[in-house]
């Protein structure tokens, strides 16, 4: 069964209230998250999804509107901020010009030591943050400068990862990565959500990272939600994606045009491995034929 | 947050104090500044707020605006006027306590001096306000272009200028994403003592320096790219002209200082 962990209630933000730059970043969101799931977050530039997601933290606080996690008003005592700080876990675009520390290690721990846990407990989640990443053991020793910028951007994520957060959210991972460390780091989340079964948040460009990682997407537009909905539903609101500008995943205008042409296959397909699986039985059908 | 700073910050618009030429505007700014300096009593206080007044009013500048810039030295403000009531010592005294005198003359100096200082931030930052960054550092290289004589590294010290002012904002908004990040991990900014607050601020600043020192070489290397060798032989886009309305706002400012030093010879008390 599944429980509600993020209710967001008549969320409004707004910047720079009272001078001319005044600007609504979030227009009345209302949401509800549940546990365990994987969340696709898309939309454009100044769409406000960055802005939502630092609500959810109580980083930013509400121009009106209420966030509950686990049913309780997160701002209802700013004691326990902190403690929604721990819970809700996020990982802000290019993470990796926030580490400071002389080592990995104690970057990794930064979070860990701000919970006030014993040294044997912050040890332990440090490795076992550091193996969700794909940080090898030897790493851990060096200094943070003298990392790749993807390996640089894995140990900002284990960073998080290591305060075991209930929610993760990340907000475009792979952002300005090349295609070899945007994959590594998407199936190390990947891996991560398997075995910890947390919630996860997505925030990301990509259509395609979302089709194979998400259970729901979000689609922010505006300030306002767009649509919320599985990843099924979502896509087939092509036309209308498309009227916002924002596009479907490749393989699915592929084969809506196959489709249309006349082709047997399916109508609605997001994923390129589901795309694959399902074209290789079609010519397999076809090859059964006699005068194929 | 730090985005409430204004100090510094150009407020975009077409009136004529926005028009006019930036040199004009310095050196009017400096010869105000100096004006405050002049004024002996309360006429010619009023002469130099209404001065301001009229101008911000000119420049389409909202009241908030004004507030917010001057919100961050009402501390000093008002510390510097409790020092100056309770020391300065005079003849008319109000009260008497141990090393604590409280004169007529000390009243006074802290009541001129908190509207000197108020006039003088908000006339300077009206010059800001008005003037965009480029076009400040620009007027700056050119009136002090007679000290090229000298050697003096006019066009470097004008571009430095440019260059901080141009990254003020972005290390602003810089900091305040690496604020968010921390605290996003726990980083405990608000509480504790100031020891605790130094080390606090440790997480905030190592980031941010290097990514100072990372856009500084970015920058020039850009720089470099694009030929960029110093100030000789380059010309400028944007010529500056002096035209009627700088003309008629150099009048205003004659006549005010008159006025101002014409009342200094009013027959009046304070």
């Amino acid at each position: 069964m599944k429980t509600l962990v993020i209710k967001i209630e008549n969320l409004t933000y707004k910047y720079s209230v009272g001078t001319p730059f005044e600007k609504v970043a979030v227009d009345n969101v209302n949401l509800e998250i549940e546990g365990g799931e994987v969340i696709g977050v898309i939309g454009h530039t100044g769409s406000g999804k960055s802005t939502l997601i630092q609500h959810l933290n109580g980083l930013l606080k509400p121009t009106s509107g209420k966030i509950y996690l686990d049913g309780m008003d997160i701002w209802a005592d700013k004691s326990k901020l902190r403690q929604v700080r721990f819970n809700v876990g996020l990982v802000f675009q290019y993470p990796e010009y926030q580490l400071f520390e002389e080592t990995v290690y104690k970057d990794i721990a930064f979070g860990p030591k701000n919970m006030g846990l014993t040294e044997k407990e912050i040890d332990y989640r440090v490795h076992e943050a550091a193996e969700f990443a794909g940080i090898r053991e030897e790493v851990l020793q060096k200094s943070p400068s003298e990392l790749s910028g993807g390996q640089k951007r894995r140990v900002a994520i284990a960073g998080v990862i290591a305060m075991e957060p209930k929610v993760l959210i990340l907000d475009e991972p792979t952002a300005g990565l090349d295609p070899k460390g945007r994959n590594k780091i998407l199936s190390q989340i990947k891996t991560y959500h398997e075995k910890v079964g947390n919630t996860i948040l997505l925030v990301s460009h990509s259509m395609e990272d979302v089709a194979v990682f998400a259970d729901k997407v979000l689609v922010m537009n505006k300030a306002k939600v767009f649509a919320y909905d599985t990843v099924e539903n979502v896509f087939a609101r092509s036309e209308e994606l498309k009227a916002i500008r924002l596009a479907v995943p490749q393989i699915t205008n592929v084969f809506h045009r196959l489709h249309e042409e006349g082709y047997p296959v399916p109508e609605n397909v997001y994923t390129v491995a589901y795309a694959k699986r399902k074209l290789l039985a079609t010519l397999a059908e076809r090859g059964k034929l006699p005068n194929a | 947050m730090l985005k409430d700073i204004t100090i510094g910050q150009y407020f975009p618009g077409h009136s004529s104090l926005h028009r006019l030429d930036p040199r004009i505007k310095i050196i009017l700014t400096i010869v105000y500044i100096v004006l405050l300096f002049l004024v002996k009593n309360s006429a010619g206080f009023a002469v130099s707020i209404l001065f301001l007044v009229v101008c911000y009013m000119v420049a389409k500048i909202p009241l908030k605006m004004i507030l917010r810039s001057l919100k961050p030295i009402v501390p000093i403000l008002i510390f510097t006027s409790a020092l100056n009531v309770l020391f300065v010592s005079g003849d008319h005294p109000i009260f008497d306590w141990g090393v604590f005198h409280i004169t007529q003359e000390g009243i006074y100096t802290a009541v001129t001096m908190s509207i000197r200082v108020l006039c003088l931030i908000a006339g300077s930052s009206l010059l800001t306000y008005t003037t965009s960054p480029i076009a400040l550092t620009d007027a700056i290289e050119r009136l002090l272009g007679p000290l090229k004589v000298l050697h003096f590294p006019v066009h470097e010290l004008a571009m430095m200028m440019s260059i901080a002012l141009r990254f003020i904002p972005t290390l602003i908004e810089e900091t305040d994403k690496i604020m968010s990040a921390q605290k996003a991990r726990g980083a405990d900014l608000e509480s504790g003592g100031l020891m605790q607050r130094a080390r606090a601020l440790i997480p905030i600043l190592i980031p941010l320096f290097i990514s100072a020192f990372r856009r500084a070489e970015e920058l020039a290397l850009a720089m470099e790219c694009r030929c960029y060798h110093g100030g000789k032989g380059r010309t400028r886009m944007k010529q500056l002209h002096l035209g009627v309305v700088d003309g008629l706002a150099c009048g205003v400012m004659v006549l005010t200082v008159g006025a101002v030093i014409a009342l200094n010879f009013l027959p009046i008390p304070w």
